[in-house]
């Protein structure tokens, strides 16, 4: 369990869950008027995609028992995304580069 | 069905988003598992959230202990583009629907679900919302708990292989729109570098990494939405280059 207490993860899921619905249900009850300014509208487009790199790297290098096999990792990672596959295929095509790349280290 | 009801075609509009949703929540449910989450606990998340992208960083958060701020402001951060879309549903919403449905159905409102409301020709209504949303949320909660619960299952070596998993999850999500839109990769690049600068300069080290994620995200989106404004995927000049 990574030291994790049941009651502070509780907690830490009702803080993204109470955000999230008064994001989506506060424009609804609240507001009427258009959002139309370009550099807010790109800004909230591109702020999903930044996050997730932000939180892709580096620690995807540190996410394996070792460097070299997070590499492998990251490589099907990328790979695969370019051919454009789903996320499903994505994850585990990544996590079976890892599985094969540290049985190989094993050998050596 | 000769004339189904609005609720009915809510349903059948859901199902293609239920099936995409349904091999998302799989691997959200098998990444929480196997980071040390137990699988209720992954299920409640899928619940209580309904988002992908936010959902999927708060849970990262929360598996490296971050302060409940920290899971806030990420969590803020990342899905406040759904302030938008519900600002757009909102003049789309039946004039007449009572505020109680619409705090109800706001609930609801993803990235896919709000794509398939919006083409709906003339006005939204709660019974027909309600049907849309029914069968992604099944196939959100099946997915989490098939993902959770097949994970256990596997042998140990297999699953310390499956801790990149989460992080092959984030790049399948950045990717494609990288590929299509110039201004995607390079906002995603910057964002992932500034990262890294955090981790290995020293004196920068010391910053959490909840807080790094969220200045490096403002700082490339706020590049970007300077440099390329025009970056919305319908926008059809997106990407080009030399305009700035």
């Amino acid at each position: 369990m990574n030291g994790l207490e049941i009651p502070r993860i509780l907690m830490g899921v009702a803080v993204m869950a109470v955000v999230t619905y008064l994001l989506r249900m506060l424009p609804v009850v609240l507001f009427k008027k258009k959002l139309e300014n370009p550099f807010v509208l790109s800004f909230l487009f591109y702020i999903p995609y930044a996050v997730l790199a932000a939180m892709t790297l580096p620690d995807i290098l540190y996410s394996t028992a070792s460097l070299l096999s997070a590499l492998a990792g990251l490589a099907a990672a990328v790979l695969l995304a370019r051919m454009g596959r789903g996320l499903l295929t994505v994850a585990l095509g990544a996590a079976a580069a890892v599985f094969v790349a540290e049985r190989v280290i094993a050998l050596l | 069905m000769e004339n189904p009801s609005p609720f009915q075609k809510g349903l059948t509009g859901g199902i293609p988003i239920g099936l995409g949703y349904l091999s998302v929540s799989f691997t959200f449910g098998m990444m929480a598992v196997e980071n040390g989450l137990p699988a209720w606990i992954a299920v409640l998340i899928s619940m209580t959230n309904l988002t992908s992208a936010g959902q999927f960083a708060g849970t990262a958060l929360i598996l490296s202990n971050a302060l409940f701020l920290e899971i806030a402001v990420t969590t803020l951060v990342i899905n406040l583009r759904y302030t938008l879309m519900s600002f757009s549903l909102s003049q789309k919403l039946d004039p007449a629907m009572p505020i109680l449905q619409r705090c109800l159905l706001a609930f609801g409102n993803t990235d896919e679900i709000f794509a398939v409301a919006m083409q709906q020709p003339g006005a939204v209504g709660a019974s027909y919302l309600a049907g849309l949303i029914t069968v992604p949320y099944l196939g959100w909660f099946a997915g989490t708990l098939l993902g959770a619960t097949a994970t256990g299952l596997l042998p140990p070596a297999v699953r310390s292989a499956l801790g990149i998993a989460i992080y092959g999850m984030f790049i399948a999500i950045i990717i494609p729109p990288a590929c299509k839109l110039r201004p995607v990769a390079q906002v995603v690049l910057l964002s992932a570098a500034l990262s890294c600068l955090f981790r290995y300069l020293p004196g920068l080290r010391q910053i959490s990494s909840g807080w790094v994620v969220i200045l490096c995200a403002l700082a490339a989106s706020a590049f970007g939405a300077l440099r390329f404004p025009t970056g919305q995927p319908d926008e059809r000049d997106a990407g080009k280059e030399g305009e700035a």
